[in-house]
């Protein structure tokens, strides 16, 4: 079992009224609330956080970018990946991940991702993500072609990290006519590659098909076992069979040594209300051609107005019994965390643990909690119910390192 | 303007398929629709093909035309119809482009300059405006967007409805997502564009709505500095979509403009 510590690194500190008065402040949310002594404060509250976590012993810090919003301060995950990789000494540093199709070069970012492998030592997990609509087009990046930009994307990165250069690439999305990066990944064939989605079936497919593991963000515990149905029968069809190594899970947990107010404290993963991303304008976070044209019509429904949410909308306690949040005390979070391992069997898991106007005070008392008394408690029940993650298990980078794959009845046909 | 009899065909150039509906007799007119894709028979075609015939190719990638995945430019959209005119054996054609339609007007005027006989450019892209920018398709919503090509929304519900069906807003999803594929950077403007246009010596005609929220105006200044014989025509009391907010003042213009010849 690998077991991480999350925050989105909200930057809670902006008048609360005027982001409620605006609406969807993911995108378009005036950046004149944005107090820059705030973010300094901020940002290394979360350096201490981590520092914590690493102390306290979690398997790995995982890490995430978002753009224009105040749910999430990370503008560029490699940069606190790279502050990680100089300050801290035995955690992974887990990006899940750097969205690909925002990259104009992806070479570059097969440098970054080096040299923060290098300078880690060897500790780098490089996930990678689609990005969701609003960062495609804070970026301005064209959402009609974010699918192929991210698939043509890793395959240059990837080749970046494993081809002797110089080489030359010409995709349809990328041209490099010198590829020869005097930064190359320590580990080695290349860095593991985990891949976090909330639900789009061709996300989970692709995934499958590399035999990269997939992190489920925070889906309800019928949602999970529907996406690992699909990875299963695609790992199957692809020689090999899915097991916990490539399952993750990233879950809302806060804990606290006071069980009402590990609950106070929880209602702030609700502090956008009630969205991961705050509230967003489905126009913003689903431009035309981002989404998978099946779900076109649902979507243009929803997005006029015309239909509810097909992801839901449900309430804090609604959530909480549902397990998509839990709070409490180690003893009662370790007991409700037990059921989730049961039933979806992962093999990485994430515990997002503060959110919100959480105080440092708390958010402290959250990670040494999670530390010192939930993940060796969590270690043993991984034991007992065999779940294993990729570094325990060994498992291949990726399919094409494989050596315990059948020849499928597909691939026999064919 | 009942009884024009329109005919809908497929008609194949540069290997894409695209749905032309065509009616009336005369002088050869291409109408070119918004970025909105188009409603299959409006007023002011039948306003047209009483004087003309009159051809509405739906541009490929939207309405009734399937998608090129290979497209990558507006300009791409030009050469295909430059193809289709050929195809149909239609020689020297005026030209009407109706907003996003207008800039594919141009591009076609500036890559066969003797092969028109009359540029109509109706709140016309493609230009990048010198005061204000283009409307953003990214960040408006359905509605807003389609409400925003009108000065009078009560046109706008008497064209679309009041609350325009599903399958409207799944057509507009579809448009939108051509539109970004292949006007997304720079958004709905070429910057060779005005330097193209200055072989464009036939008759040129720029109209544009005194309320046009889409466009803005001041790019019909660009335009009629760009088109060495050009005019400006202003329609009050108008939106970005004046062929359909319009359709009898804007039909009136093009015919006096172009004549019966």
């Amino acid at each position: 079992m690998h077991l991480m510590y999350f925050t989105e690194q909200p930057m809670s500190a902006y008048p609360e009224q005027a982001g409620r008065d605006f609406g969807a402040t993911a995108l378009m949310f005036p950046n004149t609330n944005f107090d820059p002594k705030e973010g300094s404060r901020l940002y290394n509250n979360y350096i201490e956080q981590y520092m914590l976590a690493e102390e306290v012993g979690v398997d790995g810090i995982m890490l995430n970018e978002h753009h224009n919003a105040p749910f999430c301060m990370q503008a560029k995950a490699n940069i606190f990946a790279a502050i990680l990789a100089g300050m801290t000494e035995k955690a992974k540093i887990v990006m899940l991940g750097n969205p690909l199709p925002l990259a104009e070069n992806p070479v570059r970012l097969a440098e970054e991702l080096a040299m923060i492998d290098m300078i880690s030592k060897g500790r780098l997990v490089s996930g990678f993500v689609r990005g969701g609509g609003q960062e495609q087009l804070a970026t301005g990046v064209n959402p009609a072609f974010n699918r192929e930009r991210f698939e043509e994307a890793h395959d240059l990165v990837v080749k970046a990290w494993t081809r002797p250069g110089p080489f030359r690439f010409e995709g349809t999305h990328y041209q490099h006519r010198v590829v020869n990066p005097w930064a190359v990944p320590l580990q080695k064939p290349y860095p593991r590659v985990w891949i976090p989605g909330v639900i789009s079936k061709e996300t989970i497919v692709w995934a499958a098909q590399q035999r990269y593991p997939y992190i489920a963000l925070n889906t309800s515990i019928e949602q999970t076992k529907k996406i690992w149905e699909l990875y299963d029968q695609v790992a199957l069809q692809s020689g090999y069979v899915g097991g916990p190594e490539n399952r993750g899970y990233l879950i809302q947990v806060h804990i606290s040594d006071n069980e009402e107010k590990a609950i106070e404290n929880a209602r702030q993963f609700r502090w956008m209300q009630g969205e991961f991303t705050g509230l967003a304008h489905p126009v913003w976070s689903t431009p035309s051609g981002y989404g998978s044209p099946t779900a076109r019509r649902a979507f243009v429904e929803f997005a006029s107005g015309r239909a509810k949410n097909p992801r839901g909308e449900t309430s804090f306690e609604q959530q909480m019994a549902d397990l998509r949040i839990i709070a409490g005390t180690p003893k009662t979070v370790v007991a409700k965390l037990k059921r989730i391992l049961e039933e979806t069997r992962p093999g990485i898991l994430a515990l997002w643990g503060n959110d919100g106007r959480v105080s440092q005070e708390d958010s402290l008392t959250c990670i040494r909690l999670m530390g010192q008394e939930v993940f060796p408690a969590i270690r043993e029940i991984a034991k007992e119910l065999d779940l294993k993650s990729p570094f325990e298990s060994n498992a291949p980078v990726h399919l094409k390192y494989s050596t315990d794959l059948k020849q499928t009845a597909q691939a026999a046909a064919e | 303007m009942a009884g024009v009899n329109w005919t809908d065909s497929t008609i194949e150039a540069a290997g894409t398929n695209i749905h032309v509906s065509r009616a009336g007799r005369g002088r050869p007119l291409l109408v070119l629709h918004h970025e909105t894709g188009t409603l299959d028979r409006l007023p002011f075609y039948d306003a047209l093909a009483a004087q003309y015939d009159v051809l509405v190719p739906h541009h490929p990638g939207y309405s009734r035309s399937p998608r090129p995945d290979w497209m990558r430019s507006v300009r791409d959209i030009a050469v295909v119809y430059r193809g289709m005119l050929s195809e149909l054996k239609v020689a020297k054609p005026a030209l009407v482009g109706l907003g996003f339609g207008g800039w594919i007007a141009a591009e076609m005027a500036s890559m066969a300059p003797a092969d028109l006989s009359h540029l109509v450019l109706v709140g016309a892209m493609g230009i990048k405006p010198p005061q204000g920018d283009i409307l953003d398709l990214a960040i408006t919503g359905y509605m807003d967007y389609a409400r925003a090509g009108f000065h009078d929304q009560k046109v706008f519900d008497k064209v679309y409805g009041a609350e325009p069906p599903i399958d409207q807003l799944e057509m507009w999803d579809i448009c939108r997502e051509m539109s970004f594929r292949i006007a997304w950077k720079p958004y709905m403007y070429s910057q060779t564009l005005p330097h193209l246009l200055g072989s464009v010596r036939v008759p040129a005609l720029v109209v544009w709505g005194d309320d046009d929220k889409v466009v803005p105006q001041s790019a019909s200044e660009r335009y009629l500095a760009a088109l060495p014989n050009a005019k400006l025509e202003v329609v009050k009391a108008c939106g970005h979509c004046v062929d359909m907010e319009q359709p009898e003042a804007l039909a009136k213009l093009v015919t006096t403009f172009i004549g019966r010849e």
